[in-house]
């Protein structure tokens, strides 16, 4: 029989790394929802983003918290001027063709990857990297906590931010109504950059909350996107609050699931969560009834 | 207010409009008329930056507005009320109006809620409702209280009558008129000829993307052609 003494630390795992899944998801969620396609280059950004925090620590000392700002504001950049510049005007608005532009970006920014920085693992060492933190119950690795505390503000953050201007409401009215958005004066390809820009700086956050205590290499970006993919369809496609209560219950599975099955095969999981949801309630947990 | 000469535009490379000359005056309420598929909607749409010009040019309140994006004519006061309404049906009422106001009148958008459901009370009553679940009636006046919240210098109306039942018909047509007389000029689009006709200043019949009448609306009223085809006179 399993004791709660192990149980706990593993749950409060898989809540802190589920709140980088969150927001990892939630970028491509944002994206969904607004264009209507998934994202195939969501990992590729991610994986340029962490490659960003580890140069700017190992080229310049920056530590991976103080490249929040930093980080996110240059993928927001990158991802607007993708839209704009490359994935709107290569796929002439036809929504299959969007879908393959990402899936071609996603192989040349992987590639490109590879061939610049080889495929080494690489990590970061910070003075906190094996710091705990004590929380009378359990104790938790200080850069988790971090983690934890920093996606969950993240995430309030931006809610915050489209409820509180116009954004929100635009980009729920071009979802829905792409003429009568335009008939109000939304500037249509620029909301679906800014989009895909908020997206990226989703990306950007979660690199840097991420490579304290994880790793980065080349192909770092598909064991994400499989799972932001499992979190937005399990919390409904489009769904913001979908997209936050989706990363904690997947990763929680995966902390759980690893402690049973063994660390590789935690992520079934996953899967099986995946299928279930595509079986039994297509539209996800929170997500609307098309 | 609004000049439009040698309109040429179309879907793909085909023609739909082949050269349209119109005007519209300040104050003014012109009708432009046709049957289904004579290129009406091309025509608003190609004014209003949703449809590119091939030929031609547009001019609004004086600046040359000819192939600018949509949202560009809209913060100029230039606002369609499309056929088919296009509201958001996902949205409420509420926010319904506040988006129109998303590009134009933003610091007035309280007031202009204000005096959008003095003209339209059902949409107060609906306020928190659904668009997508309003009746179609209420649908256009919300399409057309979308419109108001931008406060429009000129405003065009594509088929507003379109759906609706005979009486609500003719409170559209009194609206329309009651709207003008406070100093908006309109567009009005219609296949509705006479009650159109009868609250219009000017009209424009299209046949096939071409202008094959016009004239002061008392004028065209009377006219034998007209009254054949459309009244089957
Ligand atoms: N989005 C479109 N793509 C291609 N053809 C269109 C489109 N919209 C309208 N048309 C065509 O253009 C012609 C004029 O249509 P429209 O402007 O909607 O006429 P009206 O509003 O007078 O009924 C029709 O033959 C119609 O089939
Ligand atoms: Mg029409």
């Amino acid at each position: 029989m399993l004791e709660f003494s192990i149980l706990l630390p593993a749950l409060l795992n898989g809540l802190t790394i589920g709140a980088v899944y969150a927001l990892v998801a939630l970028g491509l969620t944002l994206i969904y929802g607004v264009l209507h396609i998934i994202n195939f280059a969501h990992g590729s950004m991610l994986m340029l983003a962490l490659y960003g925090v580890f140069f700017l620590h190992a080229l310049f000392g920056i530590d991976p918290y103080v490249s929040l700002l930093i980080v996110p504001p240059a993928l927001f950049v990158l991802g607007y001027a993708l839209q704009r510049g490359v994935i709107g005007r290569a796929s002439h608005g036809k929504d299959e063709n969007i879908l393959l532009v990402t899936l071609g970006l996603a192989i040349v920014m992987d590639n490109l990857a590879l061939y610049f920085w080889k495929a080494d693992t690489r990590t970061i060492d910070t003075p906190y990297g094996f710091d705990t933190v004590d929380l009378g119950i359990a104790t938790i690795a200080v850069p988790k906590a971090v983690a934890f505390v920093a996606a969950l503000l993240i995430c309030c953050a931006l809610w915050l931010l489209m409820a509180r201007t116009d954004l929100c409401k635009a980009i729920r009215a071009l979802a829905k109504e792409r003429q009568g958005a335009q008939l109000v004066g939304i500037n249509v390809p620029h909301l679906f950059a800014m989009s895909f820009g908020i997206g990226a700086a989703c990306v950007g956050a979660a690199a840097c909350l991420l490579l304290p205590s994880f790793y980065v290499a080349p192909d770092v970006g598909q064991v994400f996107v499989l799972i932001a993919f499992t979190v937005v369809v399990l919390g409904g496609m489009g769904s913001f609050a979908g997209a936050l209560i989706g990363g904690m219950i997947i990763g929680v599975t995966e902390s759980i699931g690893g402690l049973f099955l063994g660390e590789s095969l935690g992520q079934l999981g996953i899967f099986v969560i995946f299928i279930a949801v595509l079986l039994f309630r297509p539209t996800g947990l929170l997500g609307h009834r098309a | 207010m609004l000049e439009v000469g040698g309109l040429r535009s179309g879907y793909g490379g085909l023609d739909v409009l082949r050269g349209i000359d119109m005007q519209v005056g300040d104050k003014e309420i012109v009708a432009v008329l046709g049957a289904n598929g004579a290129g009406k909607s091309t025509l608003n749409n190609t004014i209003c930056g949703i449809v590119a010009p091939y030929e031609g040019k547009v001019r609004f309140a004086g600046s040359d507005i000819t192939g600018k994006a949509a949202h560009d004519i809209v913060a100029a006061g230039l606002i369609q009320v499309p056929e088919g309404r296009r509201i958001f049906p996902n949205m409420t009422v509420r926010e319904n109006l506040e988006l129109g106001s998303y590009r134009r009148a933003k610091p007035r958008r309280v007031a202009n809620m204000e005096r959008v459901v003095a003209i339209f009370p059902r949409l107060k009553e609906r306020f928190a409702q659904k668009a997508g679940t309003l009746s179609g009636g209420e649908q256009q006046m919300l399409a057309i209280g979308r419109g108001l919240m931008a406060e429009p210098r000129l405003l065009i109306l594509d088929e507003p009558s379109l759906g609706l039942s005979p009486l609500l018909v003719e409170g559209m047509f009194a609206l329309i008129a009651r709207i003008n007389a406070e100093g908006l000029a309109i567009v009005l689009v219609e296949q509705n000829v006479m009650q159109s006709l009868s609250i219009a200043h000017r009209a424009y019949v299209i046949e096939n993307g071409r202008v094959t009448l016009s004239g002061a609306a008392a004028e065209l009223m009377q006219n034998a052609e007209l009254k054949r085809s459309y009244l089957g006179m």
